[in-house]
């Protein structure tokens, strides 16, 4: 198992990933907001692989979580932080896990109370299957559709990134 | 903190700690406020954004019932709701149904019926949101916006909000509070907040006859003298003289009082030269406070009005957050009992 999750391999196939991507849409000056908080610590390395100067923009999306009428509020909510206008930018959005896609849909309901994108791009470090939306990532480091039920994949960083799975609900 | 306050918290806590309704300070420890702080430091960031808007309590219903008056505090508890994405009643219940007989009873079990989810209460009597939170039906939250002279703890919060983006911290802090503590709610609420954050010293600047009796019990040192009360002040807040409440001969003259008691620059100047400068509003100038400092450079004072939107998002959103996840408890259980 911790062959297959070498981090350096996965980001080196998220990077060459995006670079198609881009290159094929011609997208040449993307910005880059990563879902807290391994989002956030991807956001900064695939930044300086894929050489983008703009900072990165950093989402905490509990306020826009669709179970908060189940448990609540996160009580750890952080500030979000976009420091560019996202009116007509593309934009690659960047979390570590895919599981369901309610974080992404989440996201993406938050990225657009700032404005309006030209395009979102998704990348995911991981992707574990078991989607309940129609909701799919455009690059994916590796899928991982083979774990067991109570098998969990949690990216640790940021120094260094590694990736741990945890068994879970025993 | 007080003796014969008896904990609120079987009302105020889910049984795992979380708000579920918002009625006083009493009882609720450093962690909760600090939660509460860091939450509307997000909420912040929101009020910054082009849609100022959140969809976390879309579908509720919140309704203001406001049996005193009140323009800041109304309108700022009737924004964050809106941020929320939440609809808002407003009732100035003055004008309204008591007005023609309803018995407060009768008045929110007709608002009940119109599913409404959290009710922001303001009354001149101590203790009505309490009583409306324990009459109240389970899952609608009760958050108090201010009930006689017994507390304002959302104004509180704001002004510690304020404090810590200021300051960044609590320790080490020399705080006062300048002025009618007598008839503050504020006051209260502020001395208790400031004490369970950690502040090194809370001082109250007043005239013997504008103090409680026993009012170092709240957790304070008393100092009657303006110039020596100023000495190393991290923070002063002034707080407004409340006229209107003013009975019997309290004061010798408003005049006096300002001599006395106002905030000019003079007596700013003796305080440490980065002390911040606080008020509640509505500001009194020239009776508790001179134009020039509450305009001036050490003023905070409009921040605090900011602060206020951004700290009533969080205790509703938390309020509402515990009282649905209390709901879900609620159900599972049910379906349990019945398996």
């Amino acid at each position: 198992m911790t062959a297959l999750l070498d981090i350096d391999q996965l980001l080196d196939t998220l990077e060459s990933g995006l670079r198609q991507i881009l290159q094929a849409r011609g997208v040449d000056d993307p910005v880059l907001i990563g879902i807290r908080t391994g989002g956030v610590w991807l956001a900064d390395v695939l930044g300086k692989r894929l050489g983008i100067a703009q900072p990165f923009g950093e989402l905490d999306i509990s306020f826009y979580r669709d179970d908060f009428s189940r448990i609540g509020l996160n009580p750890r909510v952080m500030p979000s932080s976009l420091p560019f206008d996202t009116e007509g930018r593309d934009i690659i959005l960047i979390d570590d896990v895919i599981m369901s896609g309610r974080t992404i849909r989440a996201a993406m309901n938050e990225i657009f109370d700032y404005g309006r994108p030209a395009s979102i791009i998704l990348a995911t470090l991981i992707d574990m299957g078991a989607r309940e939306l129609p909701i799919q990532p455009d690059v994916v480091g590796r899928a991982l559709l083979t774990l067991e039920a109570h098998q969990r994949v949690k990216l640790r960083g940021p120094e260094p990134l590694r990736i741990e799975v945890q068994e879970s609900g025993q | 903190m007080t003796a014969n306050d008896p904990s609120p918290n079987h009302l105020q806590l889910t049984r795992d700690g979380q708000l579920r309704h918002f009625l006083t300070l009493d009882g609720l420890g450093q962690p909760l406020l600090t939660d509460i702080l860091d939450t509307a430091d997000s909420f912040i960031e929101v009020g910054e954004r082009s849609i100022k808007k959140v969809p976390l309590l879309r579908g509720r219903t919140v309704v203001n019932l406001f049996f005193e008056s009140s323009t800041r505090t109304r309108s700022t508890f009737e924004l964050a709701a809106k941020r929320l994405s939440a609809d808002v009643l407003n009732l100035d219940i003055s004008t309204s149904a008591t007005s023609k007989g309803e018995s407060l009873s009768d008045t929110l079990l007709n608002l009940e019926a119109m599913a409404s989810d959290m009710f922001v209460v303001r009354h001149s009597q101590s203790g009505a949101p309490h009583f409306i939170a324990e009459s109240v039906t389970p899952g609608v939250a009760i958050i108090n916006a201010g009930d006689g002279r017994h507390a304002h703890p959302t104004q509180a919060m704001l002004d510690m909000l304020t404090i810590r983006q200021h300051k960044g911290r609590f320790e080490g802090l020399k705080v006062a509070i300048v002025g009618d503590v007598l008839h503050s709610r504020v006051a209260r609420s502020q001395i208790r907040a400031l004490n369970v954050l950690g502040a090194e010293e809370v001082r109250v600047i007043a005239p013997g006859t504008l103090l409680p009796r026993d009012v170092e019990d709240l957790g304070c040192t008393v100092e009657y003298d303006m110039a020596r009360g100023m000495k190393d002040l991290d923070v002063v807040i002034m707080l407004r003289l409340q006229k209107e409440r003013m009975e019997g001969a309290l004061l010798p003259s408003e005049r006096e009082f300002y001599r006395l008691y106002g905030l000019n620059q003079e007596k700013l100047g003796l305080a440490k030269p980065d002390c911040i400068v606080m008020h509640p509003g509505p500001i009194n100038r020239g009776v508790e406070i001179e134009s020039a400092v509450a305009d001036g450079p050490q003023s905070v004072i409009l921040n605090q009005v900011t602060n206020g939107i951004a700290i009533r998002m969080a205790v509703m959103s938390m309020a509402m957050g515990g009282q649905m996840a209390e709901r879900q408890q609620r159900q599972q259980e049910q379906q349990e009992g019945r398996a």
